[in-house]
């Protein structure tokens, strides 16, 4: 059985200007021990997606309208708040993107590491603090006898980052959701960190739901990847499925945004227009007014589904453009994408 | 660049993303400037409260400054004879222990204290804009010992510095307005000079210093409409306070003197009667604690239109 | 720590002497002696007096003289009421004006404070919107609005609590509950402020995923930073509580310095101002550096610079 399995999981955000359909039916599976990356641009869902698992959506404008998310046999979307919160931070943890803003400013770290632990276990005082040092040099802090006793903002962010890490991990969960973990950090540190919650998963055996924007970094850990556009799944698959043979032109152009994949001197390329507005119906497929295929079709009818094509490998396909040439070929042809920024922002 | 395309920046960062509909953008591309304002507009529309205040307020003004013309009685005129009356169909509001209408007196008496409040805020935005908004700009020790001059005033029992003001000067009007208007400027130099320390980092105004422009006309020109917002929006706030402080002095006996009125004259007046003329306490007391209930919602309305970002919900 | 309240301290007395010498030029300057007003006084005999009082030498030289003065605790004679020091004024008047102070200061206190952390933690529902409301009508009801009103409701009306004098526990109740809920109304309105940015912050999020009660979130977790506004208010509070003894001490016949403060302020009563504002002024220098400590107690990012 898989430790966690999402169905048709759908989250709305309930707004004055009208209803924002974050997560629109997102499903996925993940066992004991794997890494799944998800991956996307800003507001395409994937972190409204693991927050609904936690339950952590402000409720209101945000409500989880359906779908299932079974953790060990129970659901987490419709357990009681009592269940719910022996699951938080004992056996599902999470690390967020600002390791700045994350800690509380007003409590000491050895306060906020063992919070977690004397809530779920019944320990005293003393060893808890033992064991939060003890976290606290897994992750490579120094001087962590005296330092776990500090305030956060006694900490770089780097630092921080390293103590959300610990905190997160040491009540040893099942599960560590990591929303863009890096994504505030100086590049120098960027690989610390992420170096450091691999070491600590392969320790553990901890499953790892990894939320970024950065393909680069999925392709470095992850076992399986995620990739949502505009509150849906458009790919999913292996790492090397979504990587080597990756169909759809949406994950097609996210590659041909990674700098390190791009020949040397050439112009960096961006996605053309802005992300769907989701609290507008979406016909057809969310991508295509960006979609730098050649168009075979007007979008029309319920968004494709995601259709396994072979082995795991999932993607939804739209049919309303020619996605046969490989990427490189389509952006050589379209000489000017203004065309492509108009109907994007249009959208 | 000029500083009008900034202020559309400003205004697409207070708006989350989802909101943008096409015709929006759209909008903003043909009109940069004015898209702030239009926002701002649009939100405080939404407002219910705010717009009932606003039109209340407005109801109020026109009632105090037009209604003297229409009622046939003059505020100083008094009838000894018919005394202190209650409500009727000649005097709606009744009459004062000299016989005054106590309409007309409030009518009036809302003329001086909502004057006091308009010229007094004027006095307390040129000081508090001014000051702000060089410490802002100038920053560094300059700045930092120019605000902590301020939190030491905000220390200080200021109503008594009035008091002692018109006990110095004499109890004249415009001398109150101006006492009063300088010492409620405080939160207006503290607003200008957190606006325009956070502004000047950005380019335009790196732009204009490059090109050579005198600190006088970088901050009359890019530096002050851009942190018109919060200030309209402390200005909307002090109205009230300015207002308050001026019922207080009068009430004391220290501010408008009679035979002129003022809310806080004719709160007074009706206080001491108000065991047996309790209209006197009432009308002006309703009237005046309307006016301030509306102006106070009208500016958190206002703060939440113009300054998305410091709206906390 | 020590060096900062050091610091705070001497700036304290620094802004103590500034109010002084502000005020007493400030009274100095006013036209007219307070010896001669209203009654005709022979020109001899109001010389004599001036004399008397000191007022025969230059301003400078009798700053330095009634610094001096105040330094020993001799805040001078009362102008105009004869016989009566400034200092005996104070010691009588003051007992009162304390208690009608503290009390009304802690209802603000226990009446603002939980109303704000309630309104915050159930926002928009009834908890929040019965409380805020009321605590925004309240300030618009001024003191001087809200007094009467008490009076004529709960002394003439229901005639439950007498409405003038000083004799017994329950006149102390109109008074206080005067100045106190007007200033409960701002203590509720900052402490909801400041709950909502606690909780609005990441961290409370943090806590949540570690499987945090809401209670402690509250208790521990927001309640320190929350509160920091409100605390930053006891200073302008005092401040207001004082200026607002003035009004509710005229109202309810309350013999307190408030009462003697605006006495002195019509009749141009030189040394019972003086004695009075500085005695007002070292109150608030003194809870504004209770509140400048507090502050540093409360916030640990502030104990290191």
């Amino acid at each position: 059985m898989a430790l966690l399995e999402v169905k048709d999981l759908r989250t709305s955000f309930y707004t004055r200007d009208g209803v924002v359909r974050a997560v629109d039916g997102v499903s996925f599976s993940l066992d004991k021990g794997e890494t799944l990356g998800i991956v996307g641009e800003s507001g395409s869902g994937k972190s409204v997606t693991c927050y609904s698992l936690m339950r952590l959506i402000p409720e209101p404008p945000g409500r989880i309208d359906g779908g299932t998310a079974m953790f060990d046999g129970r659901d987490l979307l419709t357990m009681s708040k009592k269940e719910l919160s022996k699951i938080r931070g004992n056996r599902i943890s999470m690390i967020f993107q600002d390791p700045m803003t994350s800690l509380n400013p007003f409590l000491r770290i050895s306060t906020q590491l063992i919070e977690s632990l004397r809530l779920h276990y019944d320990v005293d005082k003393k060893t808890a603090i033992n064991k939060a040092i003890a976290a606290l040099e897994e992750v490579g802090i120094p001087e962590a006898a005296k330092r776990v006793h500090n305030y956060p903002h006694e900490f770089s962010g780097g630092m921080r980052q390293r103590v959300m890490i610990a905190m997160a991990l040491i009540t040893e969960p099942d599960l560590l959701i990591a929303d863009e973990p890096t994504t505030a950090l100086d590049v120098t540190v960027q690989a610390q960190i992420m170096d450091i919650i691999k070491k600590r998963q392969e320790d553990l055996g901890t499953a790892v739901i990894l939320i970024t924007h950065d393909l680069g970094v999925v392709a470095g850990t992850c076992d399986k990847v995620n990739v949502m556009y505009g509150g849906r799944m458009m790919e999913s698959g292996t790492a090397e499925q979504v990587f080597y043979e990756a169909k759809h032109p949406y994950t097609r152009s996210l590659q041909k945004t990674i700098p390190s994949l791009q020949t040397k001197g050439e112009e960096l390329y961006t996605i053309p227009g802005l992300p769907p507005d989701v609290s507008k119906p979406i016909h057809g497929c969310a991508f295509y007014p960006r979609c730098p295929y050649p168009k075979t079709g007007k979008p029309e009818g319920d968004r494709p589904e995601l259709v396994e094509m072979a082995d795991g490998h999932c993607y939804a396909d739209c049919g309303f453009c020619d996605s046969s040439a490989p990427i490189e070929t389509v952006l050589a042809k379209t000489d000017s994408p203004d065309e492509a920024i108009e109907t994007g922002a249009a959208e | 660049m000029t500083d009008h395309s900034e202020t559309a920046v400003l205004g697409n960062e207070a708006a989350p993303l989802p909101k943008h509909s096409a015709s929006e953008i759209a909008d903003e591309e043909l009109v940069e400037g004015s898209s702030l304002w239009k926002d701002a507009w649009s939100r405080l529309k939404k407002n219910k409260l705010a717009v009932a205040s606003l039109v209340i307020f407005l109801v109020i003004c026109v009632f105090c400054v037009v209604g003297p013309f229409l009622v046939p009685y003059d505020s100083q005129q008094q009838d000894l004879f018919l005394g202190a009356t209650g409500p009727s169909a000649e005097h709606w509001f009744g009459t004062d222990t000299l016989g005054r209408d106590l309409l007309v007196r409030t009518m009036e008496g809302g003329r001086i204290s909502l004057m006091v409040g308009l010229v007094a805020t004027v006095v307390s935005l040129l000081i508090g804009v001014i000051y702000g908004a060089t410490a802002g700009y100038l920053g560094g020790k300059v700045d930092a010992a120019m605000m902590r001059f301020v939190d030491l005033l905000y220390a200080l029992p200021f109503t008594i510095f009035v008091i002692l003001l018109m006990v110095a000067f004499g109890r004249s009007m415009w001398l109150m307005f101006v006492a009063i208007g300088c010492v409620e400027w405080l939160s207006m130099a503290r607003i200008v000079r957190s606006g325009v320390l956070g502004l000047k980092k950005q380019e335009f105004v790196e732009a204009a210093v490059s090109l050579g422009y005198s600190h006088k006309r970088i901050i009359l020109r890019h530096l002050i409409p851009n942190v018109l917002g919060p200030v309209i929006v402390i200005a909307t706030l002090t109205v009230p306070a300015v207002m308050l402080l001026e019922a207080f002095l009068s009430f004391l006996g220290l501010g408008v003197q009679p035979p002129n009125a003022s809310w806080g004259v004719l709160i007074n007046e009706g206080q001491q009667n108000m065991e047996i003329f309790p209209w006197l306490l009432m009308f002006p007391a309703f009237l005046f604690a309307l006016t301030l209930f509306c102006l106070n919602f009208l500016g958190d309305g206002l703060r939440d239109a113009l300054d998305p970002k410091s709206a906390k919900d | 720590m020590a060096k900062f309240i050091t610091l705070r301290f001497l700036q304290g007395i620094l802004v103590l002497l500034g109010i002084y010498a502000v005020t007493f030029f400030l009274v100095a300057a006013t036209p007219g002696s307070p010896f001669s007003s209203e009654r005709a006084i022979q020109p001899e005999i109001l010389a004599q007096i001036e004399a008397f009082y000191g007022y025969d030498k230059p301003t400078s030289e009798r700053f330095i003289a009634s610094l001096g003065n105040i330094l020993h605790g001799d805040f001078g004679p009362s102008a105009v009421y004869a016989n009566r020091s400034v200092t005996d004024i104070i010691a009588e008047s003051f007992p009162v004006s304390l208690k009608l102070g503290s009390i009304s200061l802690a209802i603000a206190l226990l009446l603002g404070i939980p109303a704000g952390i309630i309104a915050a933690v159930k926002k928009n529902t009834w908890l929040d919107y019965v409380p805020m409301s009321t605590a925004m009508a309240g300030i618009c009801l001024p003191t001087f609005v809200m007094g009467p009103l008490l009076a004529l409701v709960f002394g003439l009306i229901f005639a439950v609590l007498p409405v003038a004098g000083w004799f017994g526990p329950e006149f102390v109740v109109l008074p206080s509950a005067t100045l106190g809920l007007y200033y409960a109304a701002y203590f509720a309105r900052l402490t909801r402020g400041g709950m909502l940015e606690m909780l609005n912050q990441d961290w409370v999020r943090t806590a949540r995923a570690k499987g945090v009660p809401e209670r402690t979130i509250v208790w521990k977790h927001c309640l320190k930073g929350g509160l920091i506004p409100a605390i930053t208010f006891l200073g302008p509070a005092l401040a207001g509580i004082i200026s607002g003894s003035f009004v509710v001490e005229t109202i309810f016949q309350v013999p307190g310095l408030g009462q003697w403060f605006v006495k002195g302020a019509l009749n141009r009563d030189d040394f019972l101002i003086l004695g009075l504002t500085v005695l007002f002024a070292s109150l608030i220098v003194l809870m504004n550096l209770l509140v400048d400590i507090a502050q540093v107690a409360l916030n640990p990012r502030l104990k290191y610079d």
